[in-house]
């Protein structure tokens, strides 16, 4: 079906085709005649927000929470720009996005005019790919191959900059229809030697071990149960990346919790100890590897990824698998079961012995008090009083992040939206508002840092004009509380510019943007304040006031090996923990 | 447990590998900003430009060839291999020093000022070596030069003492021998 309309008219078109139905933005004039397009259509509703990277972060949410592509609408100029964060965000997290840039009129391109900017210069090195559209009979291929570039291979942004004079511009608008494009054509099913030569490698193993990643998300639902499967047909333990956690239920005894800077010391001994490695869309990463050349020494490892140039990046791996994990996993599978494979049971039994040795030491405890709500409480009791829920996470960046990590457990996939590659400060709120609006149902909270929230507070703004009742769980430690850790630790304790000095007073601010505001102090209240939270049908700011000394552990100092965390006081001595036959393993 | 000994959050830089030379022939839409998405790749991510050549080379499918020689460790080189053929706009990456049996080429022109012996003697090498004259004064030549890089690395530093003003080079071209294409 093709059909004469404008280039705005066909922005709208596409995205309405490509069953688009909420697209985040903000006006300006470089995109003044895209906004008459939604003004005169109401299959796409436009999301009103209060800062363009409030916009971009909320598409992530919106994508993240659902396995669709996120859909933006800035205008030109300080409209690109104020995305830029946002796209390098999904960018380093894979995460599927289509962003709409609006530019100055064709013949003043390189002219400096009003609100222009290099916008496909600058989002050349933080999208998957970007136009430039010059023609409107350009337009409708390069809205579907956008849609398509975003959402296939390994997901990301992508962004189209469009000038006023091509969205007035009259053409012909086609539906999407096959991909013509030659040179992108992501490898979808895995080399099948290379799968046999992994499924051998894990049925000889002694000591194996599952290290998942974010592609397993990104892969869908279904890779999410092939992973379980495979999971419980080997009886292997498994461990994830940030990105990857739900994946594999935190409830089951075969996981081992997050793994890296911040993970337990039983997944990082595991990854260090393990001698063959199942690497399944993850990317070994810094946070991860640790000190590159004592990672895993002894392991043979095993990288499925759908990212050729994840392959060999950072660690040099045994045996490479390119394809999407889905299809992957299917085939191990099937190969797994009909070779008749059976782990080594006396060897699997001697591995178990030493996890539960190295879990018996409890890196993630803490002293518990009663008279300050220590974060890692708060966090476990928002867990135990919204796990029956239909509940999604998101959070902001920093020492929450990694306690919400740790501490709440995730069941399901999809089911927690974070910063992890860039690690930006103020991503949680934006991300709330877009998982909200996705799941109007369900109870959204970011669980934040009262430094990370008020980098993109306003869009509370938004939470309120489209009656999104988010939850945003403040732990408020008043420091940057990361840096702070690290100043401590690293620094000989200059807390140089990291305290949070003249804080807002967040019940009043909640007032003040009409949503409602909830303080806590005290670990005996805490309860009944969550749960007031929990039932409040409104956006809700909630300042969980918390002990301000309290450090994130354990972690791998930098520059060191998986095997020299360092615990907190809690953590149960070496000597306790385990007998002298475990020491020599430890 | 041990403190930590760095005051950085990230991981020390691993022990340096040797670093190899490799030419990379890059087939790619000629579309606006391709050459920037490969040039950005390489300033971005730190990898090295020994020498870049690009033109159309089949107009009516608007594809081009980019030669690139570039430096790095093995695992550097898979990197910007792999990292380049995740680019859109490009259609093959081969590289042409693995594949081996390749013939690599670069044209320089070379402008020489003197008179009297240095000008018979930038001649006669000239001859030597193949290049042809393509522009003369009664003061200066200008040689054309074709040959791999070390032809004409000699050949120039034989110039310099005989007057060697500027010399312009094109970079490596290269292309695989024997009947098969890209």
């Amino acid at each position: 079906m093709t059909k004469e309309m404008t280039g705005a008219e066909m922005v709208i078109q596409a995205m309405a085709d490509q069953g688009v139905q909420h697209l985040f933005g903000y006006p300006g004039g470089a995109v003044l005649p895209i906004y008459d397009a939604i003004f005169a259509q109401d299959k796409v509703k436009h999301i009103l927000v209060r800062h363009e990277q409030g916009a971009v972060h909320a598409a992530e949410g919106y994508a993240r929470s659902t396995g669709k592509v996120g859909c933006v609408l800035v205008t030109s100029g300080p409209g690109a720009t104020n995305a830029v964060t946002g796209l390098t965000d999904a960018l380093m997290d894979s995460i599927p996005l289509v962003c709409i840039t609006g530019q100055v009129p064709t013949h003043l391109i390189g002219n400096d005019a009003f609100q222009e900017a290099d916008t496909v210069g600058i989002t050349r090195p933080c999208t998957k790919h970007n136009y430039l559209v010059k023609r409107v009979e350009d337009l409708p291929r390069i809205l579907h191959e956008a849609f398509h570039i975003a959402a296939s291979g390994r997901p990301g942004p992508v962004v189209i900059d469009i000038p006023k004079d091509v969205q007035f511009a009259k053409g012909v608008y086609s539906k999407p229809k096959e991909f013509p494009h030659t040179g992108y054509k992501p490898r979808i099913k895995g080399d099948m030697a290379a799968i046999k030569e992994a499924v051998a490698l894990m049925a000889h193993a002694k000591r194996p071990m599952f290290y998942t990643g974010g592609g397993v998300i990104n892969s869908g639902k279904a890779a999410s149960d092939l992973l379980r499967e495979l999971v419980k047909l080997t009886g292997f333990p498994i461990t994830s990346t940030l990105m990857g956690l739900g994946a594999y239920p935190a409830a089951d005894p075969q996981w081992l919790g997050m793994l890296g800077m911040h993970g337990t010391l039983e997944a990082n001994m595991a990854m260090h100890d393990c001698d063959v490695m199942i690497c399944v869309g993850a990317r070994f990463d810094d946070r991860i590897t640790g000190r590159i050349d004592a990672f895993s020494p002894g392991s043979k490892k095993i990288h499925i990824d759908i990212d050729p140039s994840s392959i060999n990046k950072n660690v040099r791996v045994d045996v490479p698998i390119i394809g999407d994990c889905a299809h992957v996993l299917e085939d191990m599978v099937r190969l797994w079961r009909t070779n008749g494979h059976q782990a080594d049971k006396k060897a699997m039994s001697m591995w178990w012995t030493q996890i539960d040795k190295w879990r018996a030491r409890k890196s993630l405890a803490y002293r518990p008090s009663n008279e300050v709500i220590k974060p890692q409480y708060a966090i476990q009791r928002l867990f135990e009083l919204t796990k029956d829920r239909d509940t999604y996470i998101t959070t902001e960046v920093g020492q929450h992040q990694m306690w919400a990590a740790q501490f709440y457990g995730f069941n399901e996939p999809n089911r927690w939206m974070t910063s992890g590659g860039l690690g930006t400060m103020g991503y949680g709120l934006p991300a709330s508002v877009g998982v909200q609006l996705a799941h109007p149902k369900s109870l959204v909270i970011d669980i934040a840092g009262e430094a990370s929230v008020q980098m993109t507070m306003q869009e509370l703004s938004t939470a309120v004009q489209y009656r999104l009742p988010i939850k945003i769980f403040i732990l408020n430690n008043g420091y940057m509380g990361m840096v702070r850790q690290w100043q401590e630790l690293l620094h000989g304790g200059r807390y140089s510019e990291s305290y949070s000095e003249a804080l807002p007073d967040f019940v009043k601010l909640a007032d003040a943007m009409h949503a409602v505001g909830i303080r806590c102090q005290k670990p005996g209240d805490l309860d009944h304040a969550i749960k007031e939270m929990i039932d409040v049908d409104r956006p809700v700011l909630f300042d969980c006031v918390v002990d301000p000394a309290e450090n994130c552990f354990p972690m791998i100092p930098s520059g060191r090996a998986h095997n020299e965390m360092l615990l907190g006081d809690a953590g149960i001595a070496l000597e306790d923990a385990i007998t002298e036959e475990g020491k020599m393993l430890v | 447990m041990n403190a930590p000994t760095t005051t950085s959050h990230y991981p020390t830089a691993p022990m340096a590998q040797k670093a190899e030379s490799h030419t990379l022939s890059v087939l790619v839409d000629n579309e606006p900003g391709v050459l920037a998405r490969v040039i950005g790749l390489f300033s971005g991510r730190g990898y090295n430009i020994e020498s870049l050549t690009v033109s159309e080379t089949e107009h009516q499918k608007h594809l081009s060839l980019i030669t690139i020689v570039t430096t790095g460790t093995p695992m550097v080189i898979e990197q910007i291999k792999n990292q380049l053929d995740r680019l859109v706009p490009i259609h093959r990456v081969v590289d042409m020093t693995l594949a081996g049996n390749s013939i690599e080429r670069e044209l320089a022109m070379v402008k020489v000022r003197g008179k009297g012996d240095n000008r018979v003697e930038a001649l006669r090498l000239a001859d030597a070596f193949r290049a042809r004259v393509i522009d003369a004064t009664t003061e200066s030549f200008v040689f054309e030069i074709t040959g791999k890089s070390d032809k004409i690395e000699q050949f120039v530093e034989l110039m310099l003492p005989l007057g060697l003003v500027e010399v312009a080079r094109t970079g490596i071209a290269a292309i695989k021998r024997g009947p098969e294409g890209l």
